[in-house]
């Protein structure tokens, strides 16, 4: 499944997509994220019969997804984003570059 | 002090309940309910062995487990069926962790496709939920398991609240904002900004520049149609398009979006804001025959 957790505004799309047939729960993702955008869940809250852990974006996390990622995406200059990086099954993905 | 003029409430929508008289719960095996307590409306749908026994659908109050309460009782209404005969119990929506009698939660995203898939039938493959303050597309496969969703509960844009404000405001009754958007004679410009914040300087700009209330109504339905279009884009629609939530009753906002989209909605002789308790009462159902539910 690929879930894609923020919002979209007047100002643009901010969503972060986990494919969570990828996703292990590992939990590298959260400690690499300086805005503790993510989250392990022991089960997938929107999947009622998956018993494995899965990454999700907090939702307090989702509605400022713009300003919590900023930080990360300074306009120039930029290096990898640190949550994509971290993920061994590339399971993560960004809607939005700035 | 004169007289106090009774304001009429043209957001508001009828609250209704529904048992089917098919079916007597005696019979049951397995009856498992599922309460949505949405940011809007509330529904208590009763499954008894996976088929739709009753149900309810009322406005939300201010107090979570009152109105997860008083949908169970409506629900529950002019049934005999007491409580205690209840296997298991799911809440979802907004207030899901405020249902006192549900066994377990499960996310509206899950709930949704599930209960889509039951009300419209196995060739559903694409959700869309216009629910009181939240907008979710989602994407599911033939046995209603989520493939793909996005949800967006931070702007009330396109949203049924959105369109309780908007009603008020131009003092139209809520449902017959559907009909009379189409009794236009051409259709006008979408309005440029549905922010819910600015709707009355945008309806009052333009029906001070001599646009008839009809018109008005066209032109934010049919922005309000163009944005859940925007969103819905981002996953992707496949034939089998189902819509729910009290949207969906809405002509004038649905026929706008599906002609944006180019995909026939499906129709269904359900009530479109069931389909989130229904999906949990499934889950319980599920649940329950794999061994997994059981009553607290």
């Amino acid at each position: 499944m690929i879930a894609n957790y923020g919002y979209k505004d007047g100002s643009g799309d901010y969503f972060i997509a986990v494919d969570t047939d990828k996703c292990d729960g590992c939990g590298r993702c959260v400690e690499a994220c300086p805005g503790t955008v993510f989250e392990v869940m022991d089960e997938d809250p929107n999947d009622p019969f998956r018993e494995d852990p899965v990454v999700i974006v907090a939702r307090d996390k989702g509605r400022k997804l713009k300003y919590e990622c900023g930080p990360c995406k300074p306009p120039t200059n930029r290096p990898a984003l640190p949550c994509i990086e971290a993920c061994p099954q590339d399971a993560i993905s960004h809607s939005w570059d700035r | 002090m004169g007289e106090e003029e009774k304001k009429q409430e043209y957001w508001r929508w009828t609250e209704s309940n529904w048992k089917n008289p098919g079916i007597k719960w005696e019979d049951a095996k397995i009856v498992t309910v599922g309460i949505d307590v949405g940011s809007v409306s509330s529904q208590a749908v009763v499954m008894t062995d996976g088929q739709v026994y009753a149900y309810s659908n009322m406005r939300t109050g201010s107090d979570s487990p009152e109105s997860a309460r008083n949908a169970l009782n409506l629900g529950l209404e002019g049934t005999s069926m007491p409580e205690s005969r209840i296997d298991y119990c799911i809440g979802t929506g907004y207030g899901r962790v405020n249902v006192p009698m549900a066994d377990r939660s499960i996310t509206e995203i899950a709930c949704h496709a599930r209960g889509a898939h039951f009300i419209y039938g196995p060739e559903v493959r694409t959700v869309l939920d216009i629910g009181g303050q939240d907008c979710k597309a989602i994407r599911c496969d033939q046995k209603g398991k989520v493939t793909n969703f996005l949800m967006n509960d931070k702007c009330a844009a396109g949203t049924g609240r959105g369109m309780e404000v908007f009603a008020d405001l131009l003092s139209v009754p809520i449902v017959d904002v559907g009909e009379r958007s189409f009794e236009v004679k051409e259709e006008p410009e979408p309005v440029s900004s549905i922010c819910v914040v600015y709707a009355k300087t945008e309806a009052t700009g333009l029906l001070r520049k001599g646009w008839a209330v009809n018109e008005v109504l066209a032109a934010y339905c049919s922005a309000m149609g163009h944005r859940i279009f925007t969103l819905i884009e981002r996953i992707g629609i496949e034939k089998g398009f189902a819509i729910t939530g009290g949207l969906a009753k809405n002509r004038g906002v649905i026929e706008r979006l599906t002609k944006e989209i180019g995909v026939e909605p499906m129709h269904t002789e359900w009530d479109t804001q069931i389909a989130g308790a229904a999906g949990a009462a499934l889950f319980g159902y599920a649940l329950v025959q794999k061994g997994k539910g059981r009553r607290k």
